[in-house]
Protein backbone atom coordinates (compact mmCIF):
# COMPACT_ATOMS: atom_id res chain seq x y z
CA UNK A 1 0.00 0.00 0.00
CA UNK A 2 1.37 3.50 -1.05
CA UNK A 3 1.16 5.80 1.89
CA UNK A 4 -0.08 9.22 1.35
CA UNK A 5 -0.58 11.84 4.24
CA UNK A 6 -4.27 12.64 5.46
CA UNK A 7 -4.18 15.85 4.10
CA UNK A 8 -2.69 15.30 1.03
CA UNK A 9 -5.61 12.94 0.34
CA UNK A 10 -8.66 15.12 1.63
CA UNK A 11 -7.35 17.32 -1.19
CA UNK A 12 -7.19 15.00 -4.00
CA UNK A 13 -10.30 13.50 -3.41
CA UNK A 14 -11.76 17.30 -3.40
CA UNK A 15 -10.45 18.04 -6.59
CA UNK A 16 -11.20 15.05 -7.91
CA UNK A 17 -14.61 15.64 -7.58
CA UNK A 18 -14.05 18.95 -10.09
CA UNK A 19 -15.86 18.49 -13.27
CA UNK A 20 -13.39 17.67 -15.88
CA UNK A 21 -10.11 16.61 -13.07
CA UNK A 22 -9.71 13.27 -12.84
CA UNK A 23 -7.70 11.30 -9.63
CA UNK A 24 -4.29 11.61 -11.82
CA UNK A 25 -4.89 15.52 -12.58
CA UNK A 26 -6.11 15.87 -9.34
CA UNK A 27 -2.50 14.65 -7.83
CA UNK A 28 -0.87 16.80 -9.91
CA UNK A 29 -2.96 19.96 -8.97
CA UNK A 30 -2.67 18.95 -4.97
CA UNK A 31 1.63 18.72 -4.58
CA UNK A 32 1.83 21.89 -7.35
CA UNK A 33 -0.58 23.63 -4.32
CA UNK A 34 1.84 22.06 -1.82
CA UNK A 35 4.90 23.52 -3.77
CA UNK A 36 3.34 26.50 -4.00
CA UNK A 37 4.19 29.61 -1.34
CA UNK A 38 1.46 29.87 1.91
CA UNK A 39 -0.01 33.43 0.81
CA UNK A 40 -1.04 31.61 -2.74
CA UNK A 41 -2.35 28.39 -1.22
CA UNK A 42 -4.13 30.91 1.00
CA UNK A 43 -5.41 33.11 -1.45
CA UNK A 44 -6.82 30.40 -3.13
CA UNK A 45 -8.83 29.03 -0.18
CA UNK A 46 -10.25 32.16 0.47
CA UNK A 47 -11.31 32.70 -2.55
CA UNK A 48 -13.34 29.75 -2.19
CA UNK A 49 -14.77 30.55 0.57
CA UNK A 50 -15.73 34.03 -0.23
CA UNK A 51 -17.28 32.58 -3.25
CA UNK A 52 -19.44 30.51 -1.20
CA UNK A 53 -19.87 33.14 1.26
CA UNK A 54 -20.67 36.24 -0.48
CA UNK A 55 -22.09 34.90 -3.81
CA UNK A 56 -26.00 34.75 -3.53
CA UNK A 57 -29.04 34.84 -6.73
CA UNK A 58 -29.81 38.60 -7.81
CA UNK A 59 -33.73 39.06 -6.76
CA UNK A 60 -34.72 40.56 -10.21
CA UNK A 61 -32.81 38.03 -12.92
CA UNK A 62 -31.13 35.59 -10.63
CA UNK A 63 -27.99 35.30 -11.91
CA UNK A 64 -25.08 34.59 -9.40
CA UNK A 65 -23.78 38.12 -8.36
CA UNK A 66 -22.23 39.48 -5.09
CA UNK A 67 -24.13 42.86 -4.45
CA UNK A 68 -28.13 42.65 -5.38
CA UNK A 69 -29.51 44.15 -7.78
CA UNK A 70 -26.13 42.64 -9.64
CA UNK A 71 -24.29 44.88 -11.88
CA UNK A 72 -26.27 43.77 -15.29
CA UNK A 73 -29.45 45.08 -13.83
CA UNK A 74 -28.18 48.01 -11.80
CA UNK A 75 -26.84 49.59 -15.28
CA UNK A 76 -29.17 52.01 -16.15
CA UNK A 77 -27.30 52.34 -19.81
CA UNK A 78 -28.71 48.50 -20.43
CA UNK A 79 -31.91 48.68 -22.20
CA UNK A 80 -34.27 47.23 -19.88
CA UNK A 81 -37.55 46.76 -22.06
CA UNK A 82 -35.33 43.05 -22.80
CA UNK A 83 -35.18 40.38 -21.09
CA UNK A 84 -33.01 37.37 -22.50
CA UNK A 85 -34.02 34.28 -20.53
CA UNK A 86 -30.99 31.30 -20.01
CA UNK A 87 -30.92 28.37 -18.58
CA UNK A 88 -27.69 28.65 -16.12
CA UNK A 89 -25.66 31.54 -15.26
CA UNK A 90 -22.81 30.52 -16.86
CA UNK A 91 -24.72 30.89 -20.29
CA UNK A 92 -24.80 34.96 -19.91
CA UNK A 93 -21.07 34.92 -20.03
CA UNK A 94 -20.54 33.68 -24.01
CA UNK A 95 -23.16 36.19 -24.46
CA UNK A 96 -21.85 39.05 -23.18
CA UNK A 97 -18.45 38.40 -24.62
CA UNK A 98 -20.36 38.74 -28.23
CA UNK A 99 -20.96 42.42 -26.86
CA UNK A 100 -24.48 42.42 -29.92
CA UNK A 101 -26.51 42.28 -26.48
CA UNK A 102 -27.85 45.20 -24.35
CA UNK A 103 -30.45 43.97 -22.44
CA UNK A 104 -31.21 42.29 -19.38
CA UNK A 105 -31.23 38.77 -18.28
CA UNK A 106 -33.26 36.24 -16.65
CA UNK A 107 -31.77 32.98 -15.31
CA UNK A 108 -34.04 30.03 -15.04
CA UNK A 109 -31.31 27.71 -13.23
CA UNK A 110 -32.71 24.67 -15.37
CA UNK A 111 -34.60 23.78 -18.23
CA UNK A 112 -37.67 21.36 -18.51
CA UNK A 113 -36.81 17.70 -17.81
CA UNK A 114 -39.93 15.72 -16.94
CA UNK A 115 -37.73 12.13 -17.00
CA UNK A 116 -36.10 13.85 -14.22
CA UNK A 117 -39.18 15.43 -12.25
CA UNK A 118 -38.45 18.71 -13.50
CA UNK A 119 -41.04 21.08 -14.68
CA UNK A 120 -41.75 25.05 -14.63
CA UNK A 121 -42.13 24.98 -10.84
CA UNK A 122 -38.75 23.85 -10.33
CA UNK A 123 -37.73 26.84 -12.30
CA UNK A 124 -37.71 30.55 -12.14
CA UNK A 125 -40.48 30.71 -14.67
CA UNK A 126 -43.17 32.37 -12.06
CA UNK A 127 -40.14 34.51 -11.26
CA UNK A 128 -40.18 35.53 -14.92
CA UNK A 129 -43.95 36.05 -15.16
CA UNK A 130 -43.97 38.78 -12.25
CA UNK A 131 -41.22 40.35 -13.74
CA UNK A 132 -42.79 40.91 -17.17
CA UNK A 133 -46.20 41.90 -15.23
CA UNK A 134 -45.39 45.85 -14.88
CA UNK A 135 -45.01 46.16 -18.58
CA UNK A 136 -42.01 48.02 -19.08
CA UNK A 137 -40.35 44.69 -20.80
CA UNK A 138 -41.78 44.67 -24.66
CA UNK A 139 -39.23 41.74 -25.69
CA UNK A 140 -38.33 38.20 -24.31
CA UNK A 141 -35.82 36.82 -25.99
CA UNK A 142 -35.16 32.93 -25.57
CA UNK A 143 -32.03 31.54 -25.39
CA UNK A 144 -32.28 28.50 -23.93
CA UNK A 145 -29.69 25.57 -25.17
CA UNK A 146 -31.03 24.55 -28.22
CA UNK A 147 -31.76 20.59 -27.63
CA UNK A 148 -34.76 18.21 -25.93
CA UNK A 149 -35.54 20.16 -22.66
CA UNK A 150 -34.18 23.76 -24.32
CA UNK A 151 -37.05 23.61 -26.87
CA UNK A 152 -39.32 22.11 -24.08
CA UNK A 153 -38.85 25.53 -21.91
CA UNK A 154 -38.74 27.89 -24.84
CA UNK A 155 -42.01 26.37 -25.97
CA UNK A 156 -43.82 26.97 -22.71
CA UNK A 157 -42.28 30.33 -21.76
CA UNK A 158 -43.84 31.04 -25.57
CA UNK A 159 -47.21 29.34 -24.04
CA UNK A 160 -47.16 31.48 -20.98
CA UNK A 161 -46.21 34.68 -21.81
CA UNK A 162 -49.35 35.74 -23.09
CA UNK A 163 -49.20 39.67 -23.21
CA UNK A 164 -49.88 41.24 -26.41
CA UNK A 165 -47.57 43.92 -25.99
CA UNK A 166 -44.19 41.73 -25.15
CA UNK A 167 -42.72 40.49 -28.61
CA UNK A 168 -41.00 36.47 -27.79
CA UNK A 169 -38.49 35.75 -29.88
CA UNK A 170 -35.91 32.76 -30.04
CA UNK A 171 -32.34 32.87 -30.36
CA UNK A 172 -31.69 31.44 -34.38
CA UNK A 173 -30.73 28.12 -34.64
CA UNK A 174 -29.41 26.18 -37.38
CA UNK A 175 -25.81 24.45 -38.20
CA UNK A 176 -22.91 25.31 -35.83
CA UNK A 177 -19.80 26.99 -37.40
CA UNK A 178 -17.22 24.46 -38.11
CA UNK A 179 -19.64 21.83 -38.74
CA UNK A 180 -20.03 19.93 -42.39
CA UNK A 181 -23.29 19.47 -43.63
CA UNK A 182 -23.10 15.80 -44.37
CA UNK A 183 -22.98 14.95 -40.34
CA UNK A 184 -26.03 17.63 -39.58
CA UNK A 185 -28.97 15.80 -37.76
CA UNK A 186 -32.43 16.01 -39.03
CA UNK A 187 -33.60 18.28 -37.07
CA UNK A 188 -30.96 21.09 -37.40
CA UNK A 189 -31.28 20.62 -40.44
CA UNK A 190 -34.89 21.14 -40.98
CA UNK A 191 -34.81 24.17 -38.42
CA UNK A 192 -32.06 25.38 -40.98
CA UNK A 193 -33.94 25.55 -44.15
CA UNK A 194 -36.75 26.68 -42.04
CA UNK A 195 -34.89 29.23 -40.64
CA UNK A 196 -32.77 30.78 -43.30
CA UNK A 197 -31.67 34.15 -44.83
CA UNK A 198 -31.32 36.33 -47.69
CA UNK A 199 -27.73 36.16 -48.82
CA UNK B 1 -13.19 -16.19 -30.36
CA UNK B 2 -14.33 -13.80 -28.25
CA UNK B 3 -17.54 -11.70 -29.34
CA UNK B 4 -17.24 -8.73 -32.05
CA UNK B 5 -16.35 -6.04 -30.77
CA UNK B 6 -18.74 -3.76 -32.47
CA UNK B 7 -21.83 -4.41 -33.84
CA UNK B 8 -24.54 -2.45 -35.55
CA UNK B 9 -28.44 -1.85 -34.06
CA UNK B 10 -31.30 0.02 -34.44
CA UNK B 11 -31.69 2.15 -31.42
CA UNK B 12 -34.78 4.40 -30.03
CA UNK B 13 -33.14 6.66 -27.46
CA UNK B 14 -35.34 6.22 -24.45
CA UNK B 15 -33.20 8.22 -21.76
CA UNK B 16 -30.09 10.41 -21.23
CA UNK B 17 -27.84 12.27 -18.97
CA UNK B 18 -24.75 13.82 -18.53
CA UNK B 19 -21.42 12.44 -18.35
CA UNK B 20 -18.93 15.15 -17.37
CA UNK B 21 -18.74 18.58 -19.50
CA UNK B 22 -19.63 17.21 -23.35
CA UNK B 23 -20.15 13.39 -22.63
CA UNK B 24 -23.48 12.11 -22.88
CA UNK B 25 -25.14 8.61 -21.33
CA UNK B 26 -27.78 7.64 -23.71
CA UNK B 27 -29.98 4.89 -22.39
CA UNK B 28 -31.37 2.88 -26.16
CA UNK B 29 -34.12 0.36 -26.45
CA UNK B 30 -32.98 -1.84 -29.31
CA UNK B 31 -34.52 -4.98 -31.37
CA UNK B 32 -31.70 -7.43 -30.87
CA UNK B 33 -30.34 -6.59 -27.02
CA UNK B 34 -33.77 -5.30 -25.69
CA UNK B 35 -32.63 -2.00 -23.28
CA UNK B 36 -28.88 -0.96 -23.36
CA UNK B 37 -27.07 2.17 -21.87
CA UNK B 38 -23.83 3.43 -23.88
CA UNK B 39 -21.74 6.54 -24.11
CA UNK B 40 -21.83 8.82 -26.91
CA UNK B 41 -18.49 10.59 -26.45
CA UNK B 42 -18.40 14.83 -26.90
CA UNK B 43 -21.89 14.53 -27.61
CA UNK B 44 -22.77 17.82 -26.38
CA UNK B 45 -19.80 19.54 -28.23
CA UNK B 46 -21.18 22.12 -30.69
CA UNK B 47 -21.18 20.48 -34.16
CA UNK B 48 -20.77 16.69 -32.49
CA UNK B 49 -21.22 14.16 -35.37
CA UNK B 50 -23.44 12.60 -32.82
CA UNK B 51 -25.19 15.08 -31.09
CA UNK B 52 -29.15 15.47 -32.35
CA UNK B 53 -28.25 12.05 -33.36
CA UNK B 54 -28.74 10.72 -30.30
CA UNK B 55 -30.89 12.90 -28.73
CA UNK B 56 -34.11 11.58 -26.90
CA UNK B 57 -37.08 10.12 -29.05
CA UNK B 58 -35.08 9.83 -31.73
CA UNK B 59 -34.51 6.05 -33.53
CA UNK B 60 -31.21 6.00 -35.38
CA UNK B 61 -29.06 3.54 -36.28
CA UNK B 62 -26.21 2.85 -34.27
CA UNK B 63 -22.80 1.42 -34.75
CA UNK B 64 -21.67 0.93 -31.05
CA UNK B 65 -17.89 -0.69 -30.18
CA UNK B 66 -17.83 -2.90 -27.44
CA UNK B 67 -16.03 -0.87 -24.15
CA UNK B 68 -14.84 -2.00 -20.30
CA UNK B 69 -17.89 -0.99 -18.40
CA UNK B 70 -20.39 1.07 -21.11
CA UNK B 71 -20.73 -0.11 -24.91
CA UNK B 72 -19.71 3.13 -26.78
CA UNK B 73 -21.90 4.79 -29.44
CA UNK B 74 -19.31 5.47 -32.70
CA UNK B 75 -21.60 6.32 -35.03
CA UNK B 76 -25.59 7.34 -34.95
CA UNK B 77 -27.74 7.91 -37.70
CA UNK B 78 -30.73 9.27 -37.61
CA UNK B 79 -33.61 6.88 -38.96
CA UNK B 80 -36.81 8.87 -38.08
CA UNK B 81 -36.15 12.36 -35.59
CA UNK B 82 -39.55 12.68 -34.69
CA UNK B 83 -40.01 16.20 -35.51
CA UNK B 84 -43.41 16.33 -35.12
CA UNK B 85 -43.07 15.37 -31.30
CA UNK B 86 -40.24 17.51 -30.79
CA UNK B 87 -41.75 20.51 -32.70
CA UNK B 88 -44.97 20.32 -30.13
CA UNK B 89 -45.03 20.73 -26.54
CA UNK B 90 -47.91 18.40 -25.51
CA UNK B 91 -47.40 15.59 -28.21
CA UNK B 92 -43.54 15.94 -26.97
CA UNK B 93 -44.60 15.54 -23.31
CA UNK B 94 -46.28 12.36 -24.45
CA UNK B 95 -43.43 11.10 -26.27
CA UNK B 96 -41.37 11.37 -23.45
CA UNK B 97 -44.22 9.42 -20.78
CA UNK B 98 -43.75 6.28 -23.45
CA UNK B 99 -40.11 6.72 -22.94
CA UNK B 100 -39.85 6.62 -19.45
CA UNK B 101 -42.62 4.03 -19.06
CA UNK B 102 -40.75 1.47 -21.24
CA UNK B 103 -37.33 2.84 -19.29
CA UNK B 104 -39.35 1.91 -16.06
CA UNK B 105 -40.99 -1.51 -16.19
CA UNK B 106 -37.96 -2.87 -18.51
CA UNK B 107 -34.06 -3.99 -17.19
CA UNK B 108 -31.22 -4.05 -19.10
CA UNK B 109 -29.81 -6.80 -21.80
CA UNK B 110 -33.51 -8.30 -22.24
CA UNK B 111 -34.45 -9.02 -25.49
CA UNK B 112 -38.33 -7.80 -26.31
CA UNK B 113 -38.78 -7.28 -29.95
CA UNK B 114 -42.66 -6.84 -29.93
CA UNK B 115 -41.74 -4.25 -26.98
CA UNK B 116 -39.10 -2.49 -29.41
CA UNK B 117 -42.27 -2.49 -32.08
CA UNK B 118 -44.96 -1.06 -29.81
CA UNK B 119 -42.61 1.90 -28.60
CA UNK B 120 -41.66 2.59 -32.47
CA UNK B 121 -45.26 1.98 -33.27
CA UNK B 122 -46.58 4.50 -30.09
CA UNK B 123 -44.34 7.14 -31.00
CA UNK B 124 -45.73 7.24 -34.55
CA UNK B 125 -48.85 7.61 -33.73
CA UNK B 126 -48.23 9.90 -31.14
CA UNK B 127 -46.60 11.91 -33.98
CA UNK B 128 -49.84 11.09 -36.49
CA UNK B 129 -52.77 11.50 -34.81
CA UNK B 130 -54.78 13.66 -32.12
CA UNK B 131 -56.22 11.20 -30.17
CA UNK B 132 -52.91 11.18 -27.86
CA UNK B 133 -55.23 9.71 -24.67
CA UNK B 134 -55.73 7.26 -26.49
CA UNK B 135 -52.30 5.90 -27.83
CA UNK B 136 -51.41 6.42 -24.23
CA UNK B 137 -53.76 4.48 -22.46
CA UNK B 138 -53.59 1.97 -24.95
CA UNK B 139 -49.47 1.61 -25.08
CA UNK B 140 -50.02 1.42 -21.12
CA UNK B 141 -52.50 -1.76 -21.12
CA UNK B 142 -50.11 -3.29 -23.69
CA UNK B 143 -47.20 -2.50 -22.12
CA UNK B 144 -48.86 -4.42 -19.06
CA UNK B 145 -49.48 -7.25 -21.21
CA UNK B 146 -45.98 -7.57 -22.09
CA UNK B 147 -43.89 -7.27 -18.54
CA UNK B 148 -46.66 -9.39 -16.85
CA UNK B 149 -48.43 -7.91 -15.11
CA UNK B 150 -51.84 -8.19 -17.40
CA UNK B 151 -54.35 -6.51 -14.99
CA UNK B 152 -57.76 -9.07 -14.63
CA UNK B 153 -60.76 -7.76 -16.17
CA UNK B 154 -62.89 -10.32 -16.24
CA UNK B 155 -63.83 -12.29 -12.96
CA UNK B 156 -63.50 -10.65 -9.42
CA UNK B 157 -59.65 -11.07 -7.94
CA UNK B 158 -60.90 -11.26 -4.56
CA UNK B 159 -63.76 -14.32 -5.34
CA UNK B 160 -63.45 -15.00 -8.79
CA UNK B 161 -66.96 -14.64 -9.57
CA UNK B 162 -67.94 -13.36 -12.91
CA UNK B 163 -67.68 -9.13 -13.02
CA UNK B 164 -71.29 -7.63 -14.64
CA UNK B 165 -71.86 -4.78 -15.88
CA UNK B 166 -72.69 -2.75 -13.16
CA UNK B 167 -70.36 -0.21 -11.56
CA UNK B 168 -67.33 -2.30 -10.29
CA UNK B 169 -63.86 -1.44 -7.92
CA UNK B 170 -60.35 -1.84 -9.15
CA UNK B 171 -57.70 -2.70 -6.90
CA UNK B 172 -54.06 -2.21 -8.01
CA UNK B 173 -52.74 -4.69 -5.24
CA UNK B 174 -55.22 -7.31 -6.19
CA UNK B 175 -53.86 -6.65 -9.97
CA UNK B 176 -57.53 -6.47 -11.47
CA UNK B 177 -61.45 -5.47 -10.87
CA UNK B 178 -63.41 -6.53 -7.84
CA UNK B 179 -67.30 -7.18 -7.92
CA UNK B 180 -69.07 -4.82 -5.78
CA UNK B 181 -69.08 -6.43 -2.72
CA UNK B 182 -65.84 -7.19 -2.52
CA UNK B 183 -64.72 -4.04 -3.63
CA UNK B 184 -66.99 -2.32 -0.72
CA UNK B 185 -64.62 -4.18 1.78
CA UNK B 186 -61.41 -3.02 0.06
CA UNK B 187 -60.65 0.61 1.16
CA UNK B 188 -57.75 0.85 -1.20
CA UNK B 189 -59.87 0.03 -4.54
CA UNK B 190 -61.50 2.89 -6.10
CA UNK B 191 -64.73 2.96 -8.21
CA UNK B 192 -64.64 1.56 -12.12
CA UNK B 193 -67.75 2.66 -13.95
CA UNK B 194 -69.29 -0.30 -16.61
CA UNK B 195 -68.15 2.02 -19.56
CA UNK B 196 -64.54 2.51 -18.71
CA UNK B 197 -64.37 -1.20 -17.50
CA UNK B 198 -65.27 -2.07 -21.22
CA UNK B 199 -63.15 -0.07 -22.76
CA UNK B 200 -60.34 -1.13 -20.63
CA UNK B 201 -61.04 -4.51 -21.77
CA UNK B 202 -61.33 -3.31 -25.20
CA UNK B 203 -58.17 -1.94 -25.31
CA UNK B 204 -56.28 -4.90 -23.33
CA UNK B 205 -56.68 -7.11 -26.43
CA UNK B 206 -57.40 -5.08 -29.94
CA UNK B 207 -55.37 -4.06 -32.53
CA UNK B 208 -54.76 -0.19 -32.34
CA UNK B 209 -56.54 0.62 -35.54
CA UNK B 210 -59.41 -0.76 -33.27
CA UNK B 211 -58.70 1.26 -30.21
CA UNK B 212 -58.62 4.28 -31.53
CA UNK B 213 -62.16 4.01 -32.85
CA UNK B 214 -63.43 4.56 -29.18
CA UNK B 215 -64.65 7.91 -28.66
CA UNK B 216 -63.51 9.72 -25.12
CA UNK B 217 -65.37 11.72 -23.25
CA UNK B 218 -63.58 14.02 -21.04
CA UNK B 219 -64.73 12.33 -17.73
CA UNK B 220 -64.40 9.11 -18.82
CA UNK B 221 -60.38 10.21 -20.06
CA UNK B 222 -59.89 11.17 -16.82
CA UNK B 223 -61.08 7.83 -14.98
CA UNK B 224 -59.24 5.66 -17.36
CA UNK B 225 -56.05 7.82 -16.80
CA UNK B 226 -56.36 7.15 -13.34
CA UNK B 227 -57.21 3.76 -12.94
CA UNK B 228 -54.02 2.81 -15.05
CA UNK B 229 -51.72 5.36 -13.47
CA UNK B 230 -52.81 4.38 -9.97
CA UNK B 231 -51.79 0.62 -11.12
CA UNK B 232 -48.41 2.03 -12.35
CA UNK B 233 -47.54 3.84 -10.11
CA UNK B 234 -48.08 0.57 -7.42
CA UNK B 235 -46.19 -1.67 -9.51
CA UNK B 236 -43.74 0.60 -10.02
CA UNK B 237 -43.83 1.53 -6.16
CA UNK B 238 -43.41 4.82 -7.13
CA UNK B 239 -44.80 8.12 -10.15
CA UNK B 240 -43.63 8.19 -13.24
CA UNK B 241 -42.07 11.34 -13.57
CA UNK B 242 -42.74 12.64 -16.67
CA UNK B 243 -46.81 12.23 -15.85
CA UNK B 244 -46.00 15.12 -13.52
CA UNK B 245 -45.31 17.47 -16.43
CA UNK B 246 -48.69 16.24 -18.56
CA UNK B 247 -50.39 17.24 -15.50
CA UNK B 248 -48.68 20.54 -15.57
CA UNK B 249 -49.33 21.14 -19.14
CA UNK B 250 -52.76 20.27 -19.08
CA UNK B 251 -52.85 23.25 -16.08
CA UNK B 252 -51.37 25.65 -17.86
CA UNK B 253 -53.55 25.05 -21.06
CA UNK B 254 -56.24 25.34 -18.78
CA UNK B 255 -55.16 28.53 -17.51
CA UNK B 256 -54.27 29.85 -21.12
CA UNK B 257 -57.53 29.08 -22.75
CA UNK B 258 -58.96 31.06 -20.18
CA UNK B 259 -56.77 33.89 -20.08
CA UNK B 260 -58.50 33.94 -24.18
CA UNK B 261 -61.72 33.35 -22.69
CA UNK B 262 -61.60 36.67 -20.46
CA UNK B 263 -59.92 39.16 -22.98
ZN1 LIG C 1 -29.69 40.87 -11.89
ZN1 LIG D 1 -65.72 -10.52 -5.45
Amino acid sequence: MVFVAEPVARLVEALSKLPGIGPKSAHRLTYHILDSPDEEARALAEAIVALKEKIRLCSTCFNVTDCDPCVICRDSERDSSRVCVVERPSDIVPLERTGKYKGLYHVLHGSISPAQGIGSEQLKVRELLTRLENGAVKEVILATNPNLEGEATAMYLRRVVTSPDIRVSRLARGLPFGAELEYADDMTLSQAIEGRQEF
Amino acid sequence: MGAPRSYQTQALIIGQFKLGEVDKIVTIYTPEFGKLKAVAKGAYRPGSKLGGNVELLTHSLMMLARGRNLDIVTQSQTIDAFTELKGDLWRMACGLYVLELVDSFTVENDEDRPLFDLLLDALRWLSQSDHSEIVLRYFELQVLNYVGYRPELYRCAVCGSPVKPVVNFFSSDRGGVLCPRCGQKDALSSAISVDALKILRLWQSCDYATARRVVLRRGLALELEQVTCQYINYLLQREVKSMAWLHELRRSQMVVDNGRARN
